[in-house]
């Protein structure tokens, strides 16, 4: 496949592998985190652990955009899809993330009308073709998907489509990278940035990431070969002792961002006080919701939500994950309470959560998966 | 690795080993996705229930003697949603797959049975164009139809059309049954290719590509392969529901071995990858319906692809991996890329309604 497989070719890794373990110090142990899911996912899909050297670990971020909704929304969309007028239309990654009384499947399987989606423009297709339903898109993610968004309820209030809204809860990926930068139990070496968010909001945003806290970030491409550059280029920064802001995804990310995307997000939405992010807890300025002009169109003032705060299962520790204080394995539930089929935390949900993705697809010691594929 | 992962890792292997729970108070479009929630639910309600030697080995057919004949039985559900897409329809797909089902037994297919569940609505001309699929797979299969049912309901009560089909067929040669660490894994062909194909025809998507689906009798190709290399195929399923990843993590269960298989080695037709790769699904777990997998002895790996290959439904078979002994029960992927992953069952369903 054309502009695939040029990303993914095993001989140029291995070349590129061989200059990371030279650039690494004898005894230096290297943690960097890669704050997005999408990278997680790639690290797993492809093994590309296999080509890191023994001192370098990456440390999974916050960036999955379904492991940081809290309990409580997922009961107050399911407290609106319960509405017998109200078809809830939703990314697929959602169905299973539990609430506090079950799951989007759950509901579904009880009677709610939730269908599943690749983009809001498909939400406001069916809010078009059924005008006698209420239509709510859930509407989740960082800076990626939010303009998508934005630019379907432009759309829906255009074309005067008055049974169309969104339950908002996208959120914004820099107060959470700078949580977890003021969280005392990290150490980190430097950041994998979130290509697609980049595309969007642009390299310059990170720069207190680099100036204030002292860490190299490279913004990364989502293929094996993007992120293997990128660790090279991370070292290479800390070899030569500095600490800027690099595009390794210059084919996609142009450095000011996407201009225009961001002023549709600017138009439709602004920033809540606070919201709390699963495992996170309450993070100032960290999300989206609905300008007054928009009201409309905002399922949350169209509707009466409960809004209730619900506490995160004791024993799971998603948060710790999600900053990256626990490997997946270490979390006391991993892997036996909490398992893809029965989620007890957000991270053993999505492909693209750290835990489901080592459970899927690293589950064994290196060794024995050497031995078996020799 | 440190110890204390070994043991963490011990215990999730453990707990992967209880016995299945069915944790859900109704049944979710899961249950049915062919992959964790179906085993579950098989083992918790249906094994639960009807128990027996026979269902115990929950082989793709039943296999019994009566006086003296070796016989394989079999029945399958059709609520493919289009009822018509390229390459196919539910009518052949019904045919197909109880015919393969029979055949991955090592059965010859004889007779079968055809229950139509019809909606009130439901145009007799979309019927006939049904029925007529079903004489032609059965032509091309070299069976016959011989007994069915009609039931009604009122609209709305189903979609259109649903068909049942059982088969009975007589075992000549069945495979041995045991995998064997050095075994070969074959597939008989490029895979996914009627599950994409059937998401491309829902026109949900607006993507589009020059694809049909896979539907095909495999009963003459699976036949010859038994000639050609008595005594050294092992097993052999057809990769249907789940895909060839979900057949691969039965054989590896069932043989308590590990099945290691090669990214670059599996066929996968480039517009079925591109399609899977932009909707972030796997083609590993996409349905075929005219694909099987198969474990053949060390030795017989090269006369079996000979003669898969020489027949035109195997013309693009290839030998995907390798039976390994340890980790038991797991399939490992070696990526193009040059790393290993897990491939597990898969969780959730990407995508119901797909035969």
């Amino acid at each position: 496949m054309r502009f695939v497989d040029e990303y993914r070719d095993a001989e140029r890794a291995r070349a590129l592998a061989a200059s990371i373990a030279s650039m690494c110090e004898p005894g230096r142990h290297y943690k960097f985190m890669e704050v997005c899911g999408g990278h997680t996912h790639t690290i797993y899909k492809h093994g590309l652990e296999d080509y890191l050297p023994e001192g370098v670990s990456l440390v999974h971020g916050p960036g999955c955009p379904v492991c940081v909704i809290p309990m409580g929304r997922v009961d107050d969309a399911i407290h609106i899809a319960s509405k017998p007028d109200v078809i809830l239309a939703t990314f697929g990654d959602m169905m299973r993330v539990p609430g506090g009384s079950g799951s989007f499947f759950d509901a579904k399987a009880a009677g709610a009308d939730i269908r599943m989606v690749y983009s809001p423009l498909d939400a406001l297709k069916i809010a078009e073709r059924n005008p006698s339903r209420r239509v709510v898109f859930m509407g989740i993610g960082f800076e990626t998907t939010a303009p998508s968004t934005a630019m379907t309820v432009l759309r829906a209030a255009a074309a005067g489509v008055e049974n169309f809204s969104v339950f908002c809860n996208h959120v914004t990926i820099l107060p959470a990278i700078k949580a977890i930068l003021d969280s005392p139990d990290l150490r980190l070496d430097g950041f994998l940035g979130p290509g697609h968010v980049s595309t969007v909001i642009g390299c310059g945003p990170y720069s207190f990431i680099t100036d204030d806290y002292g860490k190299p970030l490279v913004v990364a491409g989502f293929e094996p070969l993007d992120l293997l550059q990128s660790v090279h280029m991370l070292l290479a920064q800390l070899a030569s002792g500095r600490s800027e802001v690099e595009n390794q995804y210059g084919r996609v990310v142009p450095w000011e961002g996407n201009p225009k995307a961001l002023e549709v997000i600017a138009r439709t939405m602004e920033l809540r006080p606070y919201f709390e992010w699963r495992g996170l807890g309450f993070i100032s300025h960290s999300a989206l919701r609905m300008r007054d002009e928009y009201a409309a169109f905002d399922a949350e003032r169209i509707f009466e939500i409960p809004g209730g705060r619900v506490a995160d299962p004791k024993a799971c520790q998603c948060g710790e994950v999600l900053k990256g204080v626990l490997k997946p394995w270490e979390c006391k539930v991993f892997g036996t309470a909490c398992t893809p089929e029965t989620p007890i935390g957000t991270c053993m949900v999505s492909s693209e959560g750290a835990c489901a993705a080592y459970y899927n697809f690293g589950r064994f010691t290196r060794e024995r998966v050497k031995e078996a594929t020799r | 690795m440190t110890i204390r992962e070994e043991q963490v890792l011990e215990r999730i292997s453990r707990a992967r080993n209880r016995k299945a729970r069915l944790r859900e108070d109704a049944i979710t479009l899961a249950h049915g996705s062919g992959g964790k929630a179906t085993h579950t639910l098989i083992e918790a309600v249906f094994r639960e229930a009807f128990g027996n030697p026979l269902l115990d080995r929950l082989d793709d057919s039943a296999r019994f003697t009566v006086n003296g004949a070796d016989l394989a039985f079999t029945t399958d559900s059709y609520v493919v949603s289009p009822l018509f897409f390229p390459g196919g329809d539910i009518g052949d797909l019904a045919v197909n797959g109880t015919v393969n089902d029979l055949a991955v037994s090592g059965a010859i297919p004889l007779h079968l049975s055809a229950g139509f569940i019809l909606e009130e609505g439901f145009p007799v001309a979309d019927l006939r164009r049904i029925t007529e699929s079903m004489q032609r797979a059965a032509d091309a299969a070299g069976v016959d139809i011989v007994t069915g049912d009609t039931k009604v309901v009122e609209r709305g009560k189903a979609d259109g059309c649903y068909i049942n089909t059982a088969g009975v067929g007589v075992v000549q040669s069945p495979p041995t049954g045991e995998v064997r660490p050095g075994d070969a894994v074959l597939v008989t062909g490029p895979i996914g290719e009627h599950g994409v194909t059937i998401m491309l025809a829902r026109g949900e998507l607006d993507i589009e590509a020059d694809l049909v689906s896979d539907t095909a009798p495999l009963n003459c190709l699976l036949a010859d392969l038994m000639c050609s290399c008595p005594g050294a195929v092992r097993r052999m399923r057809d990769a249907t529901r789940g895909g060839v990843a979900t057949v691969l993590n039965e054989l590896a269960a069932d043989a308590g071995a590990a099945v290691v298989v090669e990214e670059d080695a599996i066929p996968v037709r480039p517009a079925v990858r591109g399609a899977c790769e932009l909707l972030g699904i796997d083609p590993m777990y996409v349905a075929c319906e005219g694909r099987a997998v198969v474990v053949v002895a060390p030795e017989a790996s090269e006369a079996a692809l000979a003669s898969l290959r020489s027949h035109p439904l195997g013309a693009e078979s290839a030998v995907i991996g390798r039976v390994k002994d340890d980790p038991p029960g797991t399939v490992l992927l070696k990526t193009a890329f040059g790393g290993t992953r897990i491939v597990d069952l898969l969780v959730g369903d990407p995508l119901p309604r797909i035969c």
